[in-house]
């Protein structure tokens, strides 16, 4: 069964989270990584969807493009408003936000807004959405991503959603009291953020990918934790029911 | 780029709020009436999200007119900010993100428009837009907050810190957004303006509270006996309300909750000629959808009735 770069990362990202906490997430991979989740190993993960959307109950076949459309709140237990349900996240009531693709650096800054200067850019991107208050204001973030080498850059043209800034404490410096980044998750390996650096480290590399792999899709120089890890590959249960949530394969590839 | 004292000036926007009538009359009238009240150069909130309630008939009445030197100001932008960049009417867009969705890729216009300069884009965070509007709707000039610190999104409209006067830590004074006017489309209203919204709020009440002249177009007017009977319901006073007009379908072909359903379909074929022939495409798409019909109902006719009934059946079906 070849498993998609999409179902890779779900796989993978769902693995992060914990049963008994909250998930703040949108649409695509992360949306298909928490509701892997929740009919795994956390049963009692609630997810709070960009949109303004408190635990959903989505229809397999009708998973829904944007975060705030019908199908993001079917069966859901509340519909706060889009400003109230960032302010739960900023009051800390999300154990885990979760951020899609993006150009990113290796203090895990993340650029969605402007390639080139802000100003007259070369490519304007869509813009932060909600990416910038996931980031800033849940107590850690999972970055799932393509690992590219144009997306793995040595630095990001422009800030748009924060990770550790310059490295070491400057994040917290800035004011960002809480939270940070804790694991970007590729479709190499997975990857954190030790405290005295807060530069990005190779922890795990999933089945068949090489450190040489990461090295040459990545824009900058790749430390490799001393104790490397091999993920385990995406088992038939959890690529079942990915597929069984999306029969048309919109989200999983 | 920095954002201009008008925006967060609240002891003026108090005073226009101040001198303006605040009636329990009725408010119910046409929409080109309702569009009429837009000036050049105002600064236009526009409700719902995305293709989610988007007051979409009050921009399509809007943009009939002709205006020059808008800003449109929403919490997620689609295509109705394209229509405001190609059509000339919009000079200004302040979103924190601009697109579709992740299926139609980037937006070509908005890429066309921003790199070329031919409009200035103000990109703030989701929440950090939803506090401009709520810090608005309460009448003060800014909220503390904890987003967007040490982001490049701090410089693009001219973010400032506070220290907090009781605990020493670093905030951002996150600047209050007066808008003109806001522009909301609901599901049902009375004849006095007093609005209720289904499913999704999104930010469309702190809008109302925020702007200085409030425009609404409902798909249902009822009764004043049905507003009373659930008074809990009110999410608009009717006060705030400045006119007001009947449009069923007044979304449409974007999403309204529990009445229809988007259709992306038609948001594809737009798309698709955006790819062939860039904005172009969009001035065609606005001289036969926008221009040409010479009523809404006319402009609801291009879609068809079969294809609307559709829609409202899917809605139905996600949301019971």
């Amino acid at each position: 069964m070849t498993v998609t770069a999409n179902e890779l990362l779900a796989v993978m990202g769902s693995r992060e989270l914990r049963n008994d906490t909250t998930v703040f997430t949108g649409v695509g991979a992360p949306m298909m990584a928490s509701v892997l989740a929740q009919r795994t190993h956390a049963p009692r993960l609630t997810m709070m969807v960009e949109g303004g959307v408190i635990a959903p109950t989505w229809k397999p076949g009708e998973l829904p493009i944007s975060t705030n459309e019908m199908r993001a709140a079917y069966r859901a237990q509340m519909l706060p408003g889009i400003t109230d349900a960032f302010l739960l996240a900023q009051r800390g009531f999300f154990d885990v936000g979760f951020i899609g693709g993006a150009q990113i650096d290796r203090h895990g800054n993340l650029n969605t807004s402007a390639i080139g200067g802000y100003a007259r850019p070369r490519v304007r991107l869509p813009g932060s959405g909600g990416a910038n208050d996931i980031i800033s204001l849940c107590r850690e973030v999972l970055i799932l991503t393509v690992h590219e080498k144009r997306r793995f850059t040595e630095r990001v043209d422009f800030v748009t959603s924060p990770g550790y800034l310059e490295g070491g404490d400057s994040r917290r410096r800035a004011g960002l009291l809480f939270g940070g980044v804790s694991r970007v998750v590729t479709t190499l390996g997975i990857f954190g953020f030790p405290p005295e650096s807060r530069r990005m480290q190779l922890l795990a590399l999933h089945p068949g990918a090489t450190v040489e792999q990461v090295r040459e899709n990545t824009g900058f120089e790749v430390l490799v934790s001393p104790s490397l890890t091999t993920t385990k590959p995406p088992t038939e249960e959890e690529l079942s029911i990915l597929r069984m949530l999306d029969p048309k394969r919109q989200f999983i590839g | 780029m920095t954002i201009a004292p008008r925006e967060y000036d609240f002891v003026a926007a108090r005073q226009r709020l101040e001198a303006k009538p605040k009636s329990a009359g009725p408010k119910l009238g046409s929409l080109e009436e309702a569009a009429a009240l837009v000036k050049d150069s105002d600064h236009l909130a526009i409700g719902g999200c995305l293709y989610s309630r988007t007051p979409l008939a009050l921009v399509w009445a809007l943009l009939r007119r002709r205006p020059t030197g808008l800003t449109f100001s929403r919490n997620l932008m689609c295509y109705e900010g394209e229509w405001g960049m190609v059509s000339g009417a919009v000079s200004k867009v302040v979103t924190s993100w601009m697109g579709i969705g992740l299926p139609w890729g980037l937006s070509r216009i908005q890429r066309e428009f921003v790199e070329a300069g031919r409009v200035e884009f103000e990109e703030w965070s989701h929440l950090g837009l939803g506090l401009r509007y709520r810090a608005a709707a309460m009448g003060v000039p800014f909220l503390p907050s904890l987003t967007m610190l040490g982001s490049d999104l701090m410089g693009v409209g001219g973010s400032k810190t506070v220290t907090c006067p009781y605990t020493g830590r670093t905030l951002h004074a996150v600047p209050a957004l007066f808008p003109e006017v806001a522009l909301i489309h609901v599901q049902k209203a009375d004849r006095l303006g007093n609005c209720r919204i289904d499913g999704y709020p999104h930010m469309d009440a702190d809008i109302a509270r925020a702007a200085a002249t409030v425009l609404v177009t409902a798909e249902e007017i009822v009764s004043e006996d049905e507003i009373r009977r659930h008074p809990d319901r009110t999410v608009i006073p009717g006060f705030l309300v400045d006119a007001l007009a009947h449009v069923p379908y007044g979304s449409y072909p974007h999403e309204c909750y529990g009445a229809y359903d988007a259709e992306p379909e038609h948001f594809t074929t737009y798309v698709d000629g955006i790819r062939e022939r860039g904005a172009a495409s969009v001035a065609d798409y606005l001289e036969r959808y926008v221009y040409a019909p010479t009523s809404h109902a006319d402009y609801l006719a291009l879609f068809g009735e079969p294809r609307r009934a559709d829609a409202a059946g899917r809605a139905r079906m996600l949301t019971t």
